[in-house]
């Protein structure tokens, strides 16, 4: 077979006996016959459409948060509400100026993200590794799915005092605690992501020749990559969340350290300094994962 | 010319033999008996057609053959030793095209190129095996982007990377139109002349049996049928040798046989009758 033609050139194809081969060359008449969804199919990624436009999404987007601080400071300026329920925009302001003139805001900022980001990557990790094996034995799926999901159902707050127990008041039980937060969105997302991949494309895989870690990496990865990833800032959404249940109980630094600190001293302004930048935060690293998992989704699916 | 980068050259046509192949299965409604007393012998390179009431067990029977699915009773055989799960000997073209959607035409058709094909290898008999199936232009589409009867191909052309002992095709052609159809089977002709394999192909088409196969076994469905009648109704030699005239007289006799078999009523062509082609 490989010595009637050599190369891969333009030659007229012949088979062995130097007979032209019937079907293969009219091909390159008919090209394009039915070749037409291509370009019709392809999802247009910027169809046009006002909203759509990035502009309008970025402006549109910070429209009502601006709106939100006018009416605030309208409503402060105007004397409505007293400043010691609510003080204006500009006193929060002060108070930021004051507490990084002290070096503390960056402090409470840092060791908050630093906790966030060490518990997530735990607990994503730990979830990644325990639903993949939930999801894809049958004999994990019996024997641990029934006692995840019943840890699953134990509110945070109700870990808070065994952890303090048994690893102390240090960074280890909040960082702990965040990674039970973070655990639970990425191993129920992989865990039932990976049971209902198309059985045909796993058989597909499998008549191909592929099988255990290949076929996790061919076949099964990819398919429940998009669940992944929303589980995956699920679980950073959920970090957030757990990181202030964490700090607002035992802590001497952090943001949820400085929301019960200001709540005890009465400084209102610095409750709500701590509540826009946990916002911000959230926000920010959750539009950071975001851009990651498009531009995987659009590398892979 | 996928044929001028084979992947291995000393690749042999396997026989294939199913003894006494029963397959069941187990329903809310009790078992159901989908294969019983499949006997056949496929020759080393023969290509043998499967025709069917629809659900009359082709496809299974297909499993069978390529180890994604183990019979309750009796044996298959390659080269004469038992297929046990999946074999490489084979490759399948599924009755759907399968085809992985976050990867491009030609990275799916390259999941069908035998384990440790050289890169370059790969890659030039995937691109011409592309463009022998006409989606030489597409290569780089998702399946999300292509049509169905260019999946269809993709599929087949996965299926013929393997360059396989035995080739399982599970109605390569059904999603195809007409005149893409017939270039199909003579294209699929071209590589088993080339290439030869061992093929196995269910068709719904009894012209495209008669055309491409050198038998055609017709297989009854067993749902509510007697007891005692095995799946296999009948097996038909198709005479004339490849590349057939598809408008041959000797072929419109088999075909209103066949077509009777699958329950379709046809006016009857008597041997010898001069206006036989005329039911073609
Ligand atoms: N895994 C399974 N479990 C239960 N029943 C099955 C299974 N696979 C197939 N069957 C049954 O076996 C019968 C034959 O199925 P099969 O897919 O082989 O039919 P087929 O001849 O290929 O039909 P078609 O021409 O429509 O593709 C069907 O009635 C189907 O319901
Ligand atoms: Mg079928």
């Amino acid at each position: 077979m490989t010595d009637h033609v050599a190369g891969t050139g333009t030659g007229p194809v012949t088979d062995r006996a130097g007979r032209p081969l019937r079907a293969l060359n009219p091909f390159d008449a008919m090209r394009g016959a039915d070749a037409a969804p291509a370009g019709a199919a392809a999802p247009g990624r910027a169809r046009g459409g006002f909203w759509s436009r990035r502009v309008v999404r970025v402006v549109g987007g910070a429209l009502l948060p601006l709106l939100l601080l006018a009416v605030w400071h309208a409503v402060t300026a105007g004397g409505l509400v007293p400043p010691y329920q609510l003080p204006a925009p500009a006193s929060v302001w002060d108070a930021a100026l004051d507490l990084l003139a002290r070096g503390q805001l960056q402090t409470h900022v840092a060791i908050s993200v630093q906790r966030v980001l060490i518990g997530f990557v735990t607990g994503a990790a730990v979830g990644l590794v325990l639903g993949s094996l939930v999801g894809l034995s049958r004999a994990a799926d019996v024997l641990l799915a029934p006692l995840l999901g019943a840890v699953r159902a134990v509110p945070s707050l109700a870990w808070v005092p065994l952890l303090i127990l048994w690893l102390k008041i240090g960074e280890e039980s909040k960082v702990t605690l965040i990674a039970i937060g973070a655990f639970f969105p990425v191993y129920t997302t992989v865990a039932a992501a990976l049971r209902h991949v198309d059985p045909h494309l796993v058989e597909a895989g499998r008549a191909f020749g592929l099988r255990g870690v290949r076929l996790l990496q061919t076949v099964q990865l990819p398919a429940v990559l998009p669940s992944v990833l929303s589980g995956l800032r699920l679980a950073l959404a959920q970090a957030w969340l757990f990181l202030v249940a964490a700090e607002l109980i035992a802590s001497s630094m952090g943001l949820g350290f400085l929301l019960n600190d200001s709540q005890n001293s009465g400084r209102v302004d610095r409750i709500l300094l701590a509540i826009v930048l946990l916002a911000l935060l959230g926000k920010l690293s959750d539009s950071l994962v975001a851009l990651g998992e498009r531009a995987l989704l659009r590398r892979y699916a | 010319m996928a044929l001028t980068t084979p992947v291995r050259t000393d690749r042999p046509a396997h026989g294939v033999v199913l003894q006494d192949v029963r397959r069941t299965f187990a329903t809310a409604a009790g078992t159901r008996p989908v294969l019983r007393g499949v006997d056949l012998e496929l020759h080393a390179g023969e290509i043998v057609a499967l025709v069917g009431p629809s659900g009359c067990g082709k496809s299974t029977l297909l499993r069978q053959v390529s180890g994604l699915d183990t019979p309750d009773g009796g044996r298959v055989l390659l080269d004469g030793t038992p297929v046990a799960g999946i074999d490489r000997r084979t490759a399948v073209a599924f009755q759907e095209p399968r085809l992985l959607p976050w990867r491009t035409l030609a990275a799916n058709v390259a999941l069908g190129l035998p384990r440790g094909t050289p890169k370059d290898a790969g890659r030039a008999r995937v691109a011409e095996l592309l463009r022998l199936v006409g989606l030489g232009e597409s290569a780089d589409l998702r399946p999300r982007q292509v049509s169905g009867g260019m999946a269809q191909r993709a599929s087949l052309a996965r299926a013929l990377a393997r360059n396989p002992g035995v080739l399982l095709l599970d109605e390569p052609f059904g999603a195809l139109d007409a005149l893409t159809r017939l270039r199909m089977q003579d294209l699929l002709l071209d590589v088993h002349a080339a290439e030869p394999a061992t093929v196995l192909l269910v068709t719904h088409d009894v012209e495209e049996a008669l055309y491409l196969a050198d038998r055609v076994l017709l297989l009854r469905s067993l749902a509510g049928g007697a007891e005692d009648l095995g799946s296999v109704a009948r097996v038909i030699d198709v005479p004339g040798r490849r590349p057939r005239d598809r408008a041959d007289h000797r072929l419109a006799e088999l075909r209103a046989e066949l077509l009777e078999g699958l329950g379709v009523a046809t006016h009857h062509v008597r041997p010898g009758d001069p206006d036989a082609h005329h039911s073609i």
